[in-house]
């Protein structure tokens, strides 16, 4: 079954609801079943923030996975709440900037991205999770980087229209990155 | 129109609004709370009424009068705030006037938390105000299932003038799926007969539920019980699959019944032959089909987020033909599909009767799940 299961994790305001959306819009453009779920616990600025994201070539049951093909975790708390919880042979993103540990597993595949501060050479740290989005579209191409490109551009807030290149530019250094850290170990 | 991501709240809204929806009265709550603002915004765009009470007695309340005018009218909230408007919804069925009324369900009982359950399905299904009134209750699984539904659920409350529950938990109200809208349909020109709308040029109409004299209460009781066997034979909306070979029958609604699907297709992949009957309409229940299936399956599963309220249902109707187990998580536990898969692992290799009760043996098995995650 073609069915990838990924879940997004971090502080409140890092935007990891938003980057799970543009996942699911990017899914939706391209002719995929999709499911996006929050977490909406009584949670506040600075709490733990996270969604799943489902996509799929097949109508979706469960919105909700025990455990999930992908985490991209953006901070500590959500490292220690999912590292033990993706599949053997899943994919865990690990935003280096904000966590200070290496992973424990062993059968995963992982990627540590200094995510905020590549935001930050880009201009802007509130681009981390589009780094994120980006270096997990190399790791796991269910999605392509283009896709989630002209997705984001389709649905991004009026408002934040102007950083629409930045956020390009972020998703592209992010998948940059993915890559040659793992040409590197392979070559 | 194409499909677009629609978070469910948001969705069910705007489909209420699209079925002729021309009054909304709530009173926020999580997580039901999208659902009125975005009547907020949207009703007076379009001309339509919308108040924020000051309480959900209150809002249903608003809404009983406003019903009175033959407006199609609702009100959104989730399981506390339910409660609260629970006179209301009484009096909405004695006064034979219809209204939609939608719950969001979370975790209870009390003020519990908002985490999605499915607790409230004895209050919804079995009417929950007091006295003789037969509540149509509907449990769609998708965004998509619950924007159709809408339609249905206001033609159903103007068809039969009755209350019409539509179920979710906060799942469906907070995720977000591909769905498609209807077209706006048309308001209608003319209220119906029965309507109080200043009696211009004819008999003045009267509503109220009030019957002093027992001999008219009980006729009214007498007809409302009729309408409601009209309701019964007619409105019956279920959906299933893989039941055709099926020697397992998962019974779930809403969410579980969602999750349950997903359980069921890879346990058709280890062979196993299970389908899932979900009932759209929990009120009537589907028990004309599920009698058939009790009849051709060996054992069958209720699925719920709740005690197992409707596995009191299931065995109802099921009559003892077949074993029926039972599987749920409370308080605001989603199920997740290994959990199911594993109850249907388990079913599937025990050829034994049930020995005992059923919930009682699920007890013994929740205890173990619920000790190790304490």
């Amino acid at each position: 079954m073609t069915e990838t299961s990924i879940i997004i994790s971090g502080f409140g305001g890092q935007g990891t609801l938003f980057s799970g959306q543009v996942l699911a819009y990017a899914a939706l453009d391209n002719g995929k079943e999709v499911t996006w779920i929050p977490s909406y616990g009584p949670e506040m600025r600075g709490g733990t923030a996270h969604c799943t994201v489902i996509i799929s070539d097949e109508p979706i049951g469960s919105p909700l996975v025990r455990n999930p093909d992908v985490a991209v975790v953006l901070n500590l708390p959500s490292l220690d709440k999912y590292e033990y919880t993706v599949k053997a042979d899943g994919v865990l993103i690990v935003n280096a900037s904000l966590i200070n540990r290496t992973i424990e597993r062993e059968n995963i595949r992982n990627i540590y991205i200094p995510a905020n501060e590549i935001a930050e050479e880009i201009g802007l740290s509130r681009m981390a999770n589009m780094v994120m989005l980006g270096g997990m579209t190399y790791m796991k191409p269910v999605l392509t980087l283009e896709m989630i490109k002209e997705a984001l551009s389709e649905h991004i807030p009026a408002r934040h229209r102007r950083t629409l290149p930045m956020n390009f530019t972020a998703m592209e250094r992010g998948y940059a990155f993915a890559q040659e850290a793992f040409e590197k170990v392979t070559a | 129109m194409s499909k677009q991501l629609l978070k469910g709240n948001e969705a069910f809204a705007e489909a209420a609004i699209r079925a002729g929806c021309e009054g909304f009265f709530g009173y926020p709550i999580t997580p039901s709370t999208e659902f009125l603002e975005y009547m907020a915004k949207r009703m007076p765009e379009l001309g339509r009424a919308f108040v924020q009470a000051e309480s959900e007695v209150a809002a249903i309340n608003m809404v009983y009068g406003a019903a009175c005018t033959g407006k199609r009218v609702m009100t959104a909230s989730s399981s506390p705030g339910i409660s609260l408007m629970m006179e209301g919804i009484s009096y909405l069925a004695g006064t034979e006037v219809p209204a939609v009324i939608v719950n969001v369900m979370r975790g209870g009982p009390g003020l519990g938390n908002i985490a999605p359950a499915q607790g409230d399905y004895y209050q919804m299904v079995k009417g929950g105000g007091h006295g003789d009134y037969f509540p149509i209750v509907l449990a769609p699984a998708s965004v998509q299932e619950a924007i159709n539904i809408m339609g249905v659920a206001f033609d159903l409350a103007d068809k039969y003038r009755a209350v019409v529950h539509m179920i979710v938990d906060g799942n469906m109200g907070q995720m977000m799926e591909p769905a498609e809208l209807p077209p706006m349909r048309e308001l209608p020109k003319k209220p119906p007969n029965w309507a109080v709308t200043g009696a211009k040029g004819r008999k003045p109409n009267f509503l109220s539920s009030i019957y002093i004299d027992p001999v008219e209460q009980e006729v009214t009781n007498l007809r409302l019980l009729k309408r409601w066997l009209e309701i019964e034979k007619n409105e019956v909306r279920f959906a299933e699959s893989g039941l055709e070979d099926a020697e397992i029958a998962v019974v779930g609604f809403g969410t579980s019944g969602r999750v349950a699907s997903s359980a069921i297709r890879t346990a058709r992949e280890e062979g196993i032959k299970v389908g899932l009957l979900r009932p759209i309409t929990l009120a009537p229940f589907p028990e004309k089909r599920l009698e058939e299936i009790s009849k051709q399956v060996r054992r069958i599963l209720v699925v719920e987020m709740n005690s197992g309220m409707m596995l009191d249902d299931v065995n109802r109707v099921v009559q003892g033909r077949v074993p029926v187990e039972f599987y749920g998580r409370m308080g605001g536990i989603t199920p997740l599909p290994d959990e199911i898969l594993d109850e249907i692992r388990r079913v599937a290799t025990n050829r034994m009767p049930v020995n005992g009760d059923a919930r009682q043996q699920w007890i013994t098995r929740l205890e173990k799940i619920v000790g190790g995650q304490a």
